[in-house]
């Protein structure tokens, strides 16, 4: 005798397609209207050559020494660990450079009366002695180093920015505007054209005479034999009510389903530039994620591991959204958050812990564990929280409603692997079923209880 | 054969043409819905304004106006850490080892921690001796989080900082020099503490320090030491027994410390044939005399005759059937020999010393390494008491006891403390000598504090803080280390203590990680209570001496609750709705006493239409004390002539209204002794209990219900003679109900993964409810209040039910029942069962059936299978419509009649920030609504299972377990995968004791049950 829950009901799981009709409308009509405008724009590339210094060093050689030996004490413009080393070259001999740099202690040992008084200045902090580096190595970082400060490189960054951003149509609402108003002005140009040419013509022909005829011959209006035709009205009216109903069901149904919830946070933190531009793995900074329950927002003190030197970006990570200054003052009140001088180097402040916004909300009753998705089932961050890496504000990739973690658990296939424990329930369970792999939901990944409890 | 009593939960059960108990067993739902009040009166209907079109108006626009509201979805803050502690992982346990001392309940515990809040208290597994983990210490978590706690020190009231309290406490001390002063204390049994108590005396010699426990067990504390010379208590190994005969102790319960019911239960359970014989004196129907083979009700006054009897005395004097069942008690003491012992709870150091100098060669009995968790003597708590009424003492500073409350002339005593020069209270609440106190000093809760102890000689524990403090709290012993002028944190007290004279070159953070360690140094400089008060002599002996004039009134025993203990923990709700294991009744205390008596004096039980307990009140006179108004419960099995009233109760300082239950009955704890001569009087009125014990009848189904053998029948005959699975009629034949062929249902394929089951032995189980509180703990199951737990609307997951059989022994009851007619069956043997029922307990929670009436009938697929064996209940689907209860035969299933969080009508934990902190973040928290139910702890077995996934490995036996069986320490609740069929559980499943609850039902549990034995040998 069949048992009534294995008919448990889904079809309230299952989320409509249609849920982001009402997002995508406008999107559609603006992309309609794209195919109109023939205009192209071309996206400037700056493109930057590495220049030959005049002394023969080798800038762009200098800079991959300083960014590999030099980088993680000194800034060129700001002071980190160590002092700031733009145009340090023209401040001292150059061989007493060659001696310091390669080993300063030995330098402040032997006496040096210039070396003993930095070293002194410097809180007697010892600088690590580059002995590997040959003279000419030195005079690369110098002569990067001594680079004056790229002013108007930046500005010519920020205007092809601003010419990519008004060129790419979907990039901005700026630039939809204007092509609206544009397509309108060409409408009411027409309109008024075929006016004018109406009038033009109606005027020639008084003037020749020839009666225009207006349509006198009274027919029954078009609305009027529709509402005359029974059948027409009861068939247009169920069309109308499962219109309707199709759109209220799907309009309920996206309820609380807050796909592309995107909450502007207290301090602004791009995955773009961590996760996708320096490439760190999201287990980094969300170690929760392989360990337990929630992947859990990273404490301040997994930032402050790598910001406690990197208190500014670099030039070419701002974009015409994001100018330097709005990261800069982002790293800033992470510095705040954590109560870190940056000039003095050191914790300083009462912290004042970030009151950060939630964006993926599990109701209380569904039961999510990381550990158990990502270290056991080996599932990819991405698969639930999109392209985290491309994203410069972090948002709700999926629906999360059940329907979508039902979908994944009867599609997904279980990383059996190597895994000790499933060893001998695969084998019971692929005699059961016949089949070599297992999905989720044949391993009872479907049970009510399993999430619910 | 199988057991063929007729079991009953409650006296109105046995009369046959009680229609409340009709009722009952005809409706799960007393109370009628009360329809007929707003739609049976037709001019109400009619001259209401509200039309049906409005009605629909207002339902039509409410649910619009819920949807709209519902659109937006709040904007949910989270905080990180600035700086994550290394050893929290946010959504992730951690197990502390700590040790509990609160004065009355010592035990080696664990802390279950989540993001830095502990949120349930377990058993420390490693520990071999680990106390007595039962139902206070499992609640005492929820006392961390009590929002009466005191949140600073104050003087006079005013709340000042510790700087000033110090300054003042030094000026008041040296204002005092040369006065006496008295440091009153709970028993530490703590090495670090008794040295600073001793440097504490150093500096200023005026003080004294005395010990008190507000329940004392000077007596035994003094037969020890006169005749060992250590002030201790000896330990006993009840797995070693082959006869207990106890005289009115309660050694299942908080007897000496309590503690004993794991090694009695190891005894209990039949292996080879054997098991121990258990006897029982005692006036109370206590869980001791509720496990016994055989018991035997008597007065306080009889049991000193019957105890000097079996130390060889004469039986003259007592009546002929309890002269007869000492004189065999006697004889079978005599036969084990070593393997025999004889324990007595009676308040005298006469009885006490009889049954040391009995024991002195029993191996059951070890006073080698005694129990050091009582300390108190009574003669010197006397003397201060009687030092602070005649004003020779100047000065008291109290440490953890509240004698105001807890002295029997605790009014005196508060009088005379008013007019002390200097008072100083340690304590966690503004509690009665607190409020009266100078001076309080706010100290924090164990769970926030440092402390080694000294529970057993030679076995030291320690406890440690898992959590910071909450308050503005300092521990007593941080500020003696202040007072003598040290800079040490109490922690490098202990540390370096430890390391010099305990640890013996093992490792500091090895034995901190265990909790415990275990050494051949003897015991510590104990406690010792100076000489001049200890001797046989004092006047501790007056009660007994009392209660041989029999004076035409009650011998009354006092005794301490399962729940409350000596009422520390009373502001505790989930204590106070713990149901009295015998009584089954909740929030109060109330005086027991015999049917027989109970209609002398016209004093009733009745249970009303709705099903609840009344009963009459009494005033209880002792000499010039009288306590008024104290609710009765007529018992069976307590003693002609005797009454029994709980102490712990009727606390009123500090502690919130509703939890003010019961009436105080440390005024009748005259000279500490727990056994006093009162009179009764009737009262007016009529007290309304909240008693579960009703709350559904066994339908005449006893059978299947509880199991009973002998250990004759349980050697000697065939499992299906004692023990035969339930048949039904198929084709016309007697089938087996486990056979496939009579089943409606198609089986379930479980033998893939894991298939879990749960064994609970009747034979192991005392009854104690620590798994009660545990899954309270575990699963968020909220508090009620003592009106809706009459009302049956109680949400305990799991209950003990308690039965009651007739008939002094098993044997006479087969008897009786074979030889007559079923009428006189009927009345002989219901009959004696008033002065003697033989008890029986069964936990009793969700059954998990593989057919399960209930999800065949829930409209909304709410309640479904799953293929690891459990019954799920998925909150969120559940509608309320209540087919499932209805429809369950265990009733198991409780309805959320209301939103028991955040809800100021059940002000308890749930509905403030500090006591939510308990919440388990696992387990959601049901809103109104919903059935709910046991779960086997999914959260924990899914936890187990992702562990093993994470590392790669096949889960061993012995790793599931749920949140009862963890808290079981009689090993009576045994979970585990019966697809791995070398596991205990498989082992248990095909044991000869196995049973199922209602099997003939078809339902195919999986929870199973091992039928109860009883040793009836006489010989």
């Amino acid at each position: 005798m069949p048992r009534i829950d294995q008919y448990i009901i889904t079809h309230s799981m299952k989320q409509v397609s249609f849920i982001n009709l009402r997002s995508k409308l406008p999107f559609l009509l603006l992309a309609l209207m794209l195919t109109f405008s023939a205009a192209v724009y071309a996206q400037d590339e700056a493109a930057e050559e590495s220049v030959e210094d005049t002394s023969g060093a080798d800038i762009a050689a200098g800079e991959a020494l300083f960014k590999a030996n030099c980088a993680a004490c000194h800034r060129l413009d700001r002071k980190s660990v160590g002092p700031e080393l733009r145009g340090v070259g023209q401040k001292f001999d150059r061989d007493w450079l060659y001696k310091w740099i390669q080993n300063s202690q030995a330098l402040v040992r032997a006496g040096d009366p210039l070396a003993v008084r930095l070293f002194e200045e410097h809180n007697r902090m010892i600088m690590t002695p580059f002995p590997g580096l040959s003279e000419t190595d030195i005079d690369n970082i110098l002569a990067y180093t001594d680079q004056p400060k790229a002013e108007p490189q930046a500005a010519a960054t920020d205007a092809a920015a601003a010419a990519s951003g008004a060129g790419g149509g979907a990039q901005g609402g700026v630039s939809n505007t204007i092509l609206l108003g544009a397509l309108a002005l060409i409408f009411l140009l027409l309109v008024i054209m075929l006016f004018l040419v109406y009038n033009t013509l109606r005027r020639i022909a008084v003037a020749k005479g020839i009666h225009v005829e207006e349509e006198k011959e009274k027919r029954t209006p078009i609305w009027k034999a529709f509402i005359q035709n029974q059948f027409l009205v009861i068939v247009t009216s169920i069309v109308l009510l499962f219109a309707a109903s199709y759109f209220a069901f799907g309009y309920l149904m996206q309820i609380g389903v807050d796909q592309g919830y995107q909450p502007v946070q207290p301090i602004h933190y791009s995955h773009k530039i961590h996760a996708g531009d320096n490439g760190i793995d999201c287990n980094f900074c969300h170690s929760g994620a392989r360990q337990g329950k929630t992947a859990g927002i990273p404490s301040l003190n997994v930032c402050m591991n790598c910001h406690m030197s990197i208190s500014e970006v670099s030039e070419e990570t701002a974009t015409a959204e994001y100018s330097k200054e709005f990261y800069d003052g982002e790293i800033a009140k992470l510095y705040e958050a954590v109560g870190w001088d940056p000039n003095e180097m050191a914790y300083t402040k009462d912290p004042k812990p970030v009151k950060r916004v939630r964006i993926h909300n599990l109701p209380d009753f569904a039961y999510f564990n990381h550990a158990q998705h990502v270290a056991v089932g080996g599932v990819a961050c991405q698969t639930c929280h999109g392209e985290v890496e491309q994203m410069e504000v972090m948002e709700q990739h999926a629906t999360l409603t059940m329907g979508w973690c039902i979908d994944c658990h009867r599609e997904t296939n279980v990383a059996l692997g190597t895994n000790e424990y499933y060893a001998k329930i695969h084998e019971e369970l692929s005699k059961k079923y016949g089949v070599e792999t297992l999905t989720v939901a044949e391993m009872g990944g479907m049970e009510c209880a399993k999430c619910h409890y | 054969m199988a057991s063929n009593k007729k079991y009953w939960r409650s006296i109105d059960e046995l009369d046959q043409d009680n229609e409340i108990v009709k009722a009952l067993e005809d409706k799960e739902f007393v109370t009628e819905i009360p329809v007929d009040d707003f739609l049976g009166d037709k001019k109400t209907l009619e001259t209401s304004r509200t039309t049906r079109r409005d009605f629909l108006k207002y339902v039509g626009f409410s649910t619009a106006a819920a949807t709209l509201a519902s659109c937006d979805g709040p904007v949910v803050k989270a905080i990180p850490y600035v700086i994550k502690p290394e050893e929290i992982t946010p959504g992730e346990a951690n197990y502390y080892a700590s040790t509990i001392g609160d004065g009355f309940d010592f035990a080696n515990v664990l802390v279950k921690t989540r993001e830095g809040r502990p949120i349930k208290i377990e058993r420390n597994d490693l520990s071999k001796y680990n106390g007595s983990v039962n139902a206070r210490v499992h609640a005492s978590v929820l006392g961390l989080y009590d929002k009466n706690r005191l949140t600073g020190p104050t003087i006079d009231g005013a709340e000042v900082s510790w700087s000033e309290f110090d300054a003042v406490m030094a000026q008041k001390m040296n204002a005092l020099q040369g006065q006496e002063v008295v440091l009153l204390t709970q028993t530490f049994a703590s090495p670090s503490t008794e040295k600073l108590i001793g440097e504490f005396i150093e500096k200023y010699p005026n003080v004294r320090h005395v010990v008190y426990d507000a329940v004392s067990s000077s007596d035994a504390l003094d037969a020890f030491q006169n005749k060992y010379g250590v002030r201790a208590l000896p330990d006993y190994d009840f797995s070693q027994a082959e006869v207990i005969v106890s005289v009115g102790a309660d050694f299942l319960g908080d007897w000496q410390g309590g503690g004993y019911s794991a090694s009695y239960a190891k005894s209990r359970i039949p292996r080879n044939g054997k098991m121990s014989r258990h006897i029982q004196f005692e006036a109370n129907l206590s869980l001791s005399g509720a496990k016994a083979d055989k018991r035997v009700p008597a007065t306080p006054s009889q049991q000193l005759q019957i105890l000097r009897a079996l130390a060889g005395g004469s039986t003259s004097g007592l009546p002929e059937h309890i002269a007869d069942a000492v004189m065999k008690a006697k004889a079978q003491l005599q036969k084990a020999g070593r393997r025999g012992v004889l324990v007595t709870g009676l308040p005298s150091v006469e009885a006490q010393t009889i049954a040391l100098d009995f024991n002195a060669n029993s191996s059951v009995m070890n006073t080698t390494a005694p129990r050091l968790i009582r300390q108190g003597s009574n003669a010197e708590v006397n003397s201060v008491v009687n030092g602070v009424l005649s004003g020779s003492i100047k000065g008291l500073i109290t440490v953890g006891v509240d004698p105001v409350y807890s002295l029997p002339n605790g009014a005196a005593f508060a009088e005379a403390y008013k007019n002390l020069t200097f008072s100083l209270a340690f304590t966690m609440r503004n509690d009665a000598t607190a409020e009266l106190a100078q001076m309080v000093a706010a100290t924090p809760h164990y769970l926030e504090s440092w402390g080694d102890y000294q529970l057993k000689a030679g076995v030291y524990s320690l406890s440690q803080p898992t959590i910071r403090p909450l308050f503005n709290t300092r521990q007593f012993q941080d500020c003696l280390l202040r007072w003598t002028g040290s800079s040490d944190s109490y922690y490098d007290y202990i540390k370096n203590l430890w390391n010099d004279s305990i640890l013996d070159g093992k490792s500091w953070n090895q034995a901190l990680h265990d909790g415990y360690i275990e050494t051949n140094k003897p015991a510590f400089s104990t406690y010792q209570a100076s000489s001049s008060g200890v001797l046989v002599e004092s006047e501790s002996d007056g009660a007994i001496s009392g209660f041989q004039e029999n004076s035409g009134g009650f011998e009354l025993t006092l005794y301490t609750s399962v729940a409350l203990g000596d009422g520390q923990q009373a502001n505790n709700p989930w204590l106070q709705e713990l149901p009295d294991p015998i009584t089954r009744c909740t929030w109060d205390n109330y005086v027991t006493i015999s049917k027989s008596d109970a209609d002398e004096l016209g004093l009733m039980n009745k249970h009303v239409a709705n099903g609840g307990l009344n009963g009459s009140y009494v005033n209880i006179k002792m000499n010039d004390v009288v306590i008024e108004n104290v609710p009765v419960i007529v018992q069976p099995g307590q003693a002609k002539g005797s009454l029994g009233l709980a102490l712990g109760y009727g606390k009123t300082a500090a502690i919130q209204k509703e939890m003010q239950t019961g009436v105080n009955a440390y005024p009748l704890y005259k000279n500490f002794s727990t056994v006093q001569n009162v009179t009764l009087e009737k009262a007016s009125g009529v007290h309304e209990f909240a008693s579960v014990q009703m709350q559904s009848t066994m339908a005449g189904r006893s059978e299947d219900i509880i199991r009973e053998t002998t250990i004759e029948i349980f050697n000697t005959r065939d499992k299906e003679f004692f023990n035969p699975v339930p048949a039904v009629e198929y084709d016309h034949q007697f089938v087996e109900v486990r056979d496939q062929k009579v089943d409606l249902w198609a089986p379930y394929d479980t033998s893939i993964g894991h298939h879990f089951n749960m064994s609970i032995d009747l034979n192991a189980c005392t009854g104690c409810g620590a798994c009660v509180i545990a899954c309270h703990a575990e699963n968020n199951v909220p508090v009620v209040g003592k009106d809706e737990v009459r009302k049956f609307r109680d949400m305990h997951w799991l209950r003990i039910d308690r039965y009651y059989s007739a008939g002094d022994s098993y044997q006479e009851e087969i008897e009786t029942s074979d030889n007559l007619g079923a009428f006189e069956t009927y009345h002989k043997i219901e009959t004696p069962g008033y002065e003697n029922p033989q008890v029986a307990f069964q936990p009793v929670m969700c059954q998990h059936c593989n057919h399960a009436p209930c999800e065949t009938v829930c409209p909304v697929a709410a309640t479904s299978h799953g293929r690891q064996g459990q019954n799920q209940m998925a909150y969120n689907r559940c509608v309320g419509t209540r087919y499932c209860a209805n429809n369950c035969p265990y009733k198991v299933r409780r309805f959320n009649w209301f939103n028991y969080s955040e809800n100021d009508e059940f002000d308890y934990n749930m509905n403030n920030d500090l006591g939510r902190m308990v919440l388990n973040p696992d387990v959601v928290v049901r809103s109104r609504g919903v059935m709910e139910k046991c779960s086997l702890c999914i959260q924990i077995t899914q936890k187990t299972i992702l562990d093993a996934k994470r590392e790669g490995r096949e889960i061993k036996d012995g790793e599931f377990h749920t949140a009862c069986s963890r808290a079981c320490s009689t090993g009576a609740i045994v979970f585990g995968d019966v697809n791995d069929k070398e596991s205990e559980i498989s082992k248990l499943r095909e044991g000869d004791r196995m049973f199922r609850l209602l099997e003939n039902v078809g339902t195919r549990p999986n929870v199973m049950y091992q039928m109860l034995v009883k040793n009836t040998s006489e010989e």
